[in-house]
């Protein structure tokens, strides 16, 4: 009877995320990467992707998450967006996981700033919090540059 | 008929037509100028005769109706019925006028528009009429009438299968036959009997009349195509027409093919495997074959946007009453065909203007000990990599004096900076918007606008312009525009470990500078590193520290021991780029950054190296404003063309501008200034009476400014730092404490006052102001 959705789960810290099934283009494990000078800092830089040039978003710092240590190599979910592939990098990617549509309730009021406007809601599952991020609005960082 | 078919035939008629009508033009000015070919006339009649076909069977019954009118006069032309006289080309001529306009209208709005084309057409009808009355004034030179000239005619370029008779045969082809039967010898040569030809020529008209009505209109037009392609040469034959796009998208397979092949030819080199490193080269071998075969396809040579020129070079000089040659060089000269489009208007305007603004009228021409008819000059050619595009003229030239005073009028430039800016400088005021120095508004140019569009159109394709002309004898103006824009040449530099590509239209040289020896490394000027290149000033970005990729204090200008200096040219300024390292060139593929880069104007894109690894591409000009080396005083001063400066340094100094305290200001000459420094007053240490600084691993003696010159106001300390003027003679050296160094100036004025010799050469007046010529030789006197 009621909707379900598939969503592409990942870590980030100790926290569960995960996004739309159909937004992922692919999940590649982590590349080389060349810095941007000047860019916004959660732009971690360009990895070339089968000749394809990609942006590389750190989503700890887009959500305002301390950085990763750095024995951590993150991994890239590369997701669609109408100005082309963009690679989020996450801690660890997880399972696919099905939810009942009807269980996204809207995130609490206490989530702070930065994280506040790319979620969308967070499901309940049975052993943890799963939130639910809005692709479209990762990807559009906030105008002008933050200066770090 | 299908609504999409329709569509696609007018496509199509449109594409076909415009370029005949280029061709008409040019054909019909080689008959009025007496250089035309033999088969000139086919050619034009060709034109007319095609439009006129595929327009009656698409129903468009104006354009129909006024290329009838301009067929019939060319048959009786062609046929020799009679000659051409000025008149007459000129009334053909806007024939292809109106015909593009009702074309462009239709392209526009779909229909023909409903312009009244009438008077042309009894203009063209009018010119038709004598001969059938009075015109056989001709003598019958050749014996043997149109048979045999068939013969000649079909023998030679036409295989056998449009035999005349078998054309004939069909007899709804009447109206194709004349173009293969009444072939180019007949014009101008003159007919045995001229009165069957017009007279052949009516009904096959009458018939194209009658197309208009509606019916035979498909048959016309249906046996159009076989005899026109009968007529035309083979290479038209073996040329289709491809869609842009598809070429465009395959540039771009070829882009990430030769990515690809960058990469294997890397890899081949380390795993040093002898088949795959054979392959290897092969595939490099084939992918630039593939590439250069590619590009090849797009590429057009320039006289297919010359084509027009004549047409618009005669119009525009009859309109002002001018005499013009214009003389077309390297007319095969390639180019990419997006920027042949994005070329084409710029060049246009730039030759009305040349013709309306640089060359005179002929009574001035005369007056002026010229020849009446003025030259105007297009050439084109290949030069490192780019194209070169003149368009000189051997007119009045631009008078510098004039675009200073008219930009000083406007607000666009101080006094201080008119009077300081060399004429190559001021002639480049032009490209400001609404900056015109016509001194009346002309039909044809002097509004304002314009220079500044084609500045803009031509940069926008990454090219360059810039003007150089001479008063009396001429202007010439000069682009250089890349060959594509999808693969270029470029160099590959490192800094703060990271590799970025630039462009290499916008390098001027590399320069390793070498601060170990005893040549000059760095220095500073107003906090601002410079570098001395030959004479000139040149203003310094770090890499690094523009990108932020070191901290700033990391890299003081002067503490480098070695390093590279890459002489980058933006927007018509030299500065210096100084990196770390300098690796190779490289042809690049370029590839567009995402939108969340926008705001990012040094980076012009990325691209992926042979290691797979992806460089950020810079933007010389947007890397350039960042570091604001183009804009600040230091630049302005320094940023003097090399050419010029040479020229200039003969009876020219540069002067080095010293705020001396109590409103004195005092000028020494560049030249003996071997460097500027800044210290701290705290490191001033006293030795045998005189004050010194531990310079360079030495002890340079300080002397004040006032030492040297009598009745100057003691300098004032207000500051912790004190500039030096660091002089260096016989292996000596010695710091001159200046107040306050303002400015680097060229000696303009004339009116020097002479000295008292009291250490002043004398006195000139420099941006206004009264100042003191410093004598270097007490510089001397002082180091020793």
């Amino acid at each position: 009877m009621s909707e379900t959705r598939q969503l592409c789960t990942f870590t980030l810290g100790d926290f569960f995320f995960g996004i739309d099934v159909l937004k992922v283009q692919e999940i590649i494990r982590h590349q080389e990467m060349t810095r941007v000078p000047l860019a916004p800092e959660a732009i971690r830089g360009l990895i070339n992707l089968r000749g394809q040039i990609v942006t590389a978003l750190d989503l700890r710092s887009r959500l305002g998450l301390p950085p990763r240590s750095a024995s951590l190599p993150p991994t890239n979910v590369v997701i669609h967006t109408p100005d082309g592939p963009v690679s989020l990098l996450v801690d660890e990617i997880g399972d696919v996981v099905e939810v009942d549509a009807a269980g996204l309730t809207r995130a609490p009021d206490t989530v702070r700033g930065a994280a506040r406007q790319v979620i969308t809601g967070v499901f309940r599952l049975k052993e943890r919090l799963l939130i639910l991020l809005d692709t479209s609005k990762v990807v559009e960082l906030p105008e002008p540059v933050p200066a770090p | 008929m299908d609504a999409s078919i329709q569509q696609q035939l007018i496509a199509d008629l449109l594409v076909e037509s415009f370029e005949g009508l280029d061709r008409y033009d040019h054909e019909l000015l080689q008959i009025e100028s007496g250089t035309a070919g033999a088969d000139s006339l086919n050619v034009i009649f060709r034109v007319i005769h095609t439009i006129k076909g595929t327009a009656g069977c698409l129903g468009l019954s104006h354009i129909q109706r006024v290329a009838h009118t301009g067929e019939n006069l060319l048959d009786l032309l062609r046929s020799g019925g009679i000659s051409a006289s000025p008149e007459m080309i000129s009334a053909l001529l806007k024939l292809s006028d109106a015909l593009r306009s009702m074309l462009r209208s239709l392209e526009a709005s779909g229909s023909e528009g409903d312009a009244d084309h009438s008077p042309l057409i009894s203009l063209l009808d009018r010119l038709q009429e004598p001969l059938g009355a009075v015109e056989p004034i001709v003598p019958a030179p050749v014996a043997s009438p149109a048979s045999s000239v068939v013969q000649s005619q079909c023998a030679e370029p036409i295989p056998a299968t449009s035999a005349p008779g078998a054309d004939a045969g069909f007899g709804f082809f009447d109206d194709d036959l004349a173009p293969v039967q009444m072939p180019e010898p007949l014009f101008p040569a003159p007919v045995p009997t001229p009165a069957p030809f017009p007279e052949a020529a009516a009904p096959s008209a009458g018939s194209g009349a009658g197309a208009a009505a509606g019916s035979p209109a498909a048959s016309v037009s249906a046996g159009a195509p076989p005899a026109e392609n009968a007529g035309r040469s083979n290479a038209e034959d073996s040329a289709i027409r491809v869609d842009v796009a598809h070429l465009d998208r395959l540039m771009n397979l070829v882009g990430e093919l030769v990515l690809a092949r960058n990469q294997i030819l890397q890899k081949a080199g380390v795993v040093q495997d002898p088949t795959l490193l054979s392959t290897a080269q092969r595939l490099n071998v084939i992918t630039t074959e593939l590439q250069e075969g590619v590009m090849k396809t797009r590429m057009q040579p320039i006289g297919n946007v010359w084509t027009r020129f004549p047409r618009i070079v005669r119009d525009v000089s009859a309109e002002l009453g001018k005499k013009v040659r214009l003389y077309m060089e390297g007319r095969e000269t390639e180019l990419d065909r997006t920027i042949i489009e994005a070329i084409k208007d710029p060049l246009i305007h730039i030759v009305r203007n040349a013709i309306d603004h640089g060359i005179e009228s002929p009574e001035r021409r005369v007056a002026a000990g010229k020849p009446e008819e003025g030259a105007l000059v297009l050439r084109a050619y290949h030069e490192g990599g780019q194209v070169i595009i003149e368009i000189a003229d051997d007119g009045a030239g631009i008078n510098a004096e004039k675009v200073r005073a008219r930009a000083l009028r406007d607000g666009r430039i101080t006094p201080e900076q008119a009077a300081r800016m060399p004429d190559r400088e001021a002639f480049n005021l032009v490209f400001l918007p609404g900056l015109s120095t016509a001194e009346k508004i002309t039909n044809v140019s002097g509004r304002g606008v314009g220079m500044d569009v084609v500045k803009t159109n031509i940069e926008r394709i990454g090219g360059s312009i810039e003007l150089l002309s001479e008063l009396g004898s001429g202007t010439t103006l000069r682009i250089k525009i890349p060959l594509t824009l999808a693969i270029i040449p470029a160099l590959i530099v490192t800094s703060g470990g990271e590799r970025f590509a630039i462009p290499q239209v916008s390098l001027v040289e590399l320069v390793r500078i070498d601060t170990a020896g005893e040549g000059r490394g760095i220095e500073s000027l107003y906090g601002a590193p410079v570098y001395r290149l030959r004479e000139r000033l040149l203003p310094l970005a770090m890499l690094d520290r523009e990108l932020g990729i070191v901290p700033a204090e990391a890299a003081t200008p002067g503490s480098e021991t070695g390093s590279n200096l890459i002489v980058l040219q933006a927007d018509g300024r030299q500065f210096g780029l100084v990196v770390d390292e300098i690796n190779d060139t490289q042809e690049i593929v370029v590839k567009p950054l995402s939108k969340i880069f926008r705001s990012l104007t040094c980076y012009a894109g990325a691209t992926i190296m042979g290691d797979g690894r992806v460089a950020l591409i810079l933007d010389v000009l947007g890397l350039a404003q960042r570091a604001a080396v183009l804009s600040d005083a230091t630049a302005q001063a320094a940023a003097v063309d090399p050419n010029r400066a040479a020229s200039v340094l003969a009876n020219r100094e540069k002067l080095l501008l010293i705020e001396a305290g109590g409103g004195s200001r005092l000028a020494i000459p560049l030249s003996s200034v071997d460097r500027l420094e800044e210290f701290e007053r705290s490191r001033f240490e006293w030795s045998g009476g005189r004050q010194v600084i531990q310079y360079r691993g030495g002890i340079l003696p300080l002397v004040p400014l006032n030492r040297l010159v009598p009745n100057l106001p003691e300098p004032e300390e207000s500051s912790d730092n004190a500039q030096v003027v660091v002089h260096s003679s016989g292996g000596r050296s010695v710091g001159i404490l200046v107040g306050h160094v303002s400015d680097i100036v060229e000696e303009e004025g004339s009116e020097r006052s002479a000295g008292d010799g009291s250490g002043l050469l004398g006195s000139t007046v420099i941006q206004g102001r009264v100042v003191d010529l410093f004598d270097p030789t007490r510089l001397h006197l002082s180091a020793h």
